[in-house]
């Protein structure tokens, strides 16, 4: 199998890569560049775990190949955070306690994250629905939809 | 585990579609592939070439005239339907449908094209352009052919797209007066692959008269379906609730739907007669509002 040489930019930086073309955008983020935070779930696009933003877009990463995100910015659950300070997203996350177990919680601030800036100013009933592609299997939602809120209500600022 | 392939990149349509001519019995093409990397992990497509459109920015476009209706790129995404203003003014049910299909992620990335490719029964946007009395336009280096949407599904995951040839266009016509389209699916989790759905649209005359009539059926049969038999007893007929059970009960008699886990052949014959008499009822007052 001929080996592509993949340029990618993950979280500001530049990468480039050999890998097989068949290589899904959540297996370079997970295997290739270590960056861990991604989670792999269903791997069939309807759980959200693996929720990444390709330029500000929310997408699966288990379900696009890794070639197809060329040239493009993917940003992860650790892009997030600037300079050690973490994203109003995530701090809104910790103080309301929103999350169980975790797992969905990067796919979860990721998706927050992309929804927010599409809709800065949503109802409740609109977080439900931008939310509907992740699940959450603890079924912690109240707290995340309530996290949400907060910071589109500007209860949380960037550092 | 998905087998290994050989990456093709084109940069124009014409690339496309001779990489397609050279390597057609070994070759498919990713857009979104939204469905298409689900099943090929699957192991139930494999594939030596994987030719991939999802750049081909000259067919990402939406489009329309009063005189051609509306035209649909083939790697325009579900997202740009969903937030096209123009679609949500002349044909809302397309609006109305991407709000309901998947999840934001899946519509940001897949592409209207590949969604009616993958030819899976259950989809709802071939039910509802098919409704729309939609056309499909193919290319492949010989030539173009457009064909009805209906004619597109022949089997279980099968269409009428030759091995060379690329979806490239979907066109529907233009939005008439005293016409409406509606659809609904219905499944147990909001977003989810429809058990069954129903589209139907009713043209109406000044009376309120049915003049023209489709019912299709999504998820009743291994494509798509019309309910012919249900249309015809609409035309010429006035909105009543007793032509209601009529037109339900032969979509239902038209319909072959499968038992699965998601439900049994007995219960979606139940939904379609439900869903049917609830969507020409909608599609028929929707009409006359119009008017």
């Amino acid at each position: 199998m001929e080996k592509y040489l993949l340029k990618l930019k993950v979280n500001g930086q530049e990468y480039e890569l050999y890998i097989n073309p068949k290589t899904l955008l959540v297996e370079v983020i997970r295997d290739h560049i270590s960056l861990t935070g991604t989670k792999r779930g269903c791997e069939t696009v309807s759980c959200g775990a693996c929720t990444v933003t390709v330029d500000d877009m929310a997408v699966k990463s288990c379900s696009i190949l890794a070639v197809q995100a060329e040239g493009r910015h993917v940003r992860t659950v650790e892009g997030l955070e600037a300079d050690g300070k973490l994203a109003p997203v995530q701090k809104s996350f910790l103080d309301h306690g929103a999350y169980q177990c975790g797992f969905c919680t990067p796919g979860m601030l990721m998706m927050s994250e992309a929804f927010l800036k599409e809709n800065p100013t949503p109802t409740r009933e609109e977080i439900r629905e931008g939310i509907e592609g992740n699940i959450c299997r603890c079924t912690g939602y109240n707290s995340i939809v309530r996290a949400v809120e907060a910071v589109a209500k500007g209860n949380y600022k960037k550092e | 585990m998905i087998h290994d392939f050989t990456y093709l990149k084109p940069g124009t349509l014409q690339e496309a579609l001779s990489m397609l001519a050279d390597h057609k019995e070994e070759c498919k093409v990713i857009s979104g592939g939204q469905s298409l990397l689900i099943i090929m992990r699957q192991g139930l497509v494999v594939t030596d070439y994987l030719v991939d459109i999802k750049r081909l920015n000259e067919l990402s476009y939406i489009k329309y005239d009063e005189k051609g209706g509306l035209r649909i790129g083939a790697t325009t995404t579900h997202r740009a339907v969903e937030k096209s203003e123009l679609i949500k003014q002349k044909y809302p049910v397309l609006v109305a449908i991407e709000k309901g299909l998947a999840s934001v992620q899946v519509r940001n990335w897949g592409t209207i094209a590949g969604n009616l490719a993958h030819g899976d029964s259950s989809g709802d946007l071939a039910p509802t352009l098919i409704a729309l009395d939609a056309k499909i336009k193919l290319s492949s280096e010989t030539g173009n052919r457009t064909i009805p949407l209906e004619e597109f599904y022949t089997g279980l995951f099968e269409t009428a797209l030759n091995k060379d040839e690329l979806v490239v266009e979907v066109q529907v016509p233009p939005a008439r007066e005293l016409t409406a389209t509606v659809y609904e699916k219905f499944n147990l989790i909001k977003n989810d692959q429809a058990v069954v759905g129903v589209a139907a649209t009713v043209a109406v005359d000044q009376g309120s008269t049915c003049k023209e009539a489709r019912i299709v059926l999504s998820n009743a049969a291994v494509t798509p379906i019309r309910a012919k038999n249900g249309e015809r007893l609409l035309i010429g007929k006035k909105l009543s609730d007793a032509l209601l059970t009529e037109a339900a009960e032969a979509a239902a008699k038209e319909a072959d739907p499968v038992s699965d886990i998601h439900a049994s052949e007995e219960y979606r014959r139940h939904l379609i007669r439900v869903l049917t008499k609830r969507m020409v009822t909608e599609a028929w007052e929707e009409a006359i509002r119009l008017g």
